[in-house]
């Protein structure tokens, strides 16, 4: 099947605007993973294999503080938990194409890929060229990300720490939450998680972040206008 | 376990679940429907988990919570929500909410 390349450039260049967050989110998970004692060549390897950074930033704080691999594996997990409701979405358009398309639209899926795919689907219901906007988006997103990466690691431990750039990194993953906040139910769901975050920060082993989001699914659903 | 053995057991596992993940339901025959509670409850992970995971940095100094003029953390984090929320742009709020944590910082 040859790629259209139209909607390939069509996605790619939708995606130029959204490399100006994802260059400095790139270059902050680098210095972070590298100043919590990630060697330079492993932390490369992570966002190679991994490619999600809220879960590297927070991956690599856990190795600090000497936290097991399992327990690591599984905060990952839940703050992951997010792609495969991404997964589920994007189904519903690419669910007919080969395996091998399936399996490099899996690993390219990531926040800001999702979105921009998302809204072009939602605009072009019966584009036959999704999957090639999707892979012009994902393609030089995966690129900038990783060149931003690299970026940071070869920075590394050399950033003054009076600059405070560690709160980069939650400023991130505001910029990341806000545009889901459409509704009543999502600001409640978020609220909620919030809350529980805090009230239940003295569990160990980070289960206040299973805790959270749970909170949060449970008062988002509770406050979702049921369809009749 | 070493450092270095628990470094790349993570590596690893982190990869394949985050794989597993992003192709969990890409993977099912086209025929197969989703569940449309999983599909309901799904749709409040990111908001739930991605504020879970910056909400302590901005409420809590030294594991204790802090709501007051005193944290500028939490003030300069409410500029970035209002950044995010005008311009819905990352670069935007990173830089705004770094120059506003200086700034807090500074006048107090």
């Amino acid at each position: 099947m040859p790629l259209h390349r139209p909607a390939l450039a069509a996605g790619a260049r939708a995606s130029l605007p959204v490399l100006l967050g994802v260059a400095p989110f790139g270059v902050i998970t680098g210095v972070a993973m590298v100043a919590s004692g990630i060697p330079p060549l492993a932390a490369m390897l992570m966002s190679l294999a991994v490619f999600a950074g809220a879960s590297m930033v927070a991956s690599a704080q856990l190795l600090a503080q000497g936290t097991p691999a399992a327990l690591i594996i599984v905060a990952t997990l839940i703050i992951n938990l997010r792609f495969m409701m991404y997964s589920a979405s994007l189904r519903a358009h690419l669910a007919h194409l080969p395996l091998r398309w399936r399996l490099a639209v899996s690993y390219l899926q990531a926040d800001n890929v999702y979105g921009l795919s998302l809204s072009r689907f939602a605009e072009h219901p019966a584009d036959p060229h999704k999957l090639e906007y999707f892979l012009g988006a994902g393609v030089l997103i995966w690129g900038a990300w990783q060149a931003a990466v690299l970026a940071g690691v070869m920075i590394g431990a050399g950033v003054p720490p009076a600059w405070r750039l560690e709160f980069a990194a939650p400023l991130a993953f505001i910029a990341m939450t806000v545009p889901f906040l459409r509704d009543r139910a999502m600001v409640g769901a978020a609220l909620a998680a919030a809350a529980t975050v805090i009230a239940t920060h003295g569990l160990p082993l980070r289960l206040n972040l299973i805790a959270a989001a749970m909170a949060g699914i449970v008062a988002g659903l509770l406050l979702e206008r049921r369809k009749p | 376990m070493s450092a270095g053995a628990t470094l790349w057991l993570s590596l690893a596992g982190m990869a394949v679940v985050t794989y597993l993940l992003r192709a969990s339901f890409l993977l099912l025959p086209p025929g197969v429907r989703t569940p449309p509670l999983l599909r309901r409850t799904l749709r409040f992970v990111p908001a739930a988990v991605l504020t879970a995971i910056w909400a302590p940095e901005l409420l809590l100094e030294d594991r204790v919570l802090s709501v007051s003029l005193e944290n500028e953390r939490l003030l300069a984090g409410f500029v970035a929500i209002a950044v995010a929320w005008r311009w819905r742009m990352t670069s935007a709020t990173i830089a705004a909410g770094l120059a506003a944590l200086h700034f807090f910082a500074w006048i107090s």
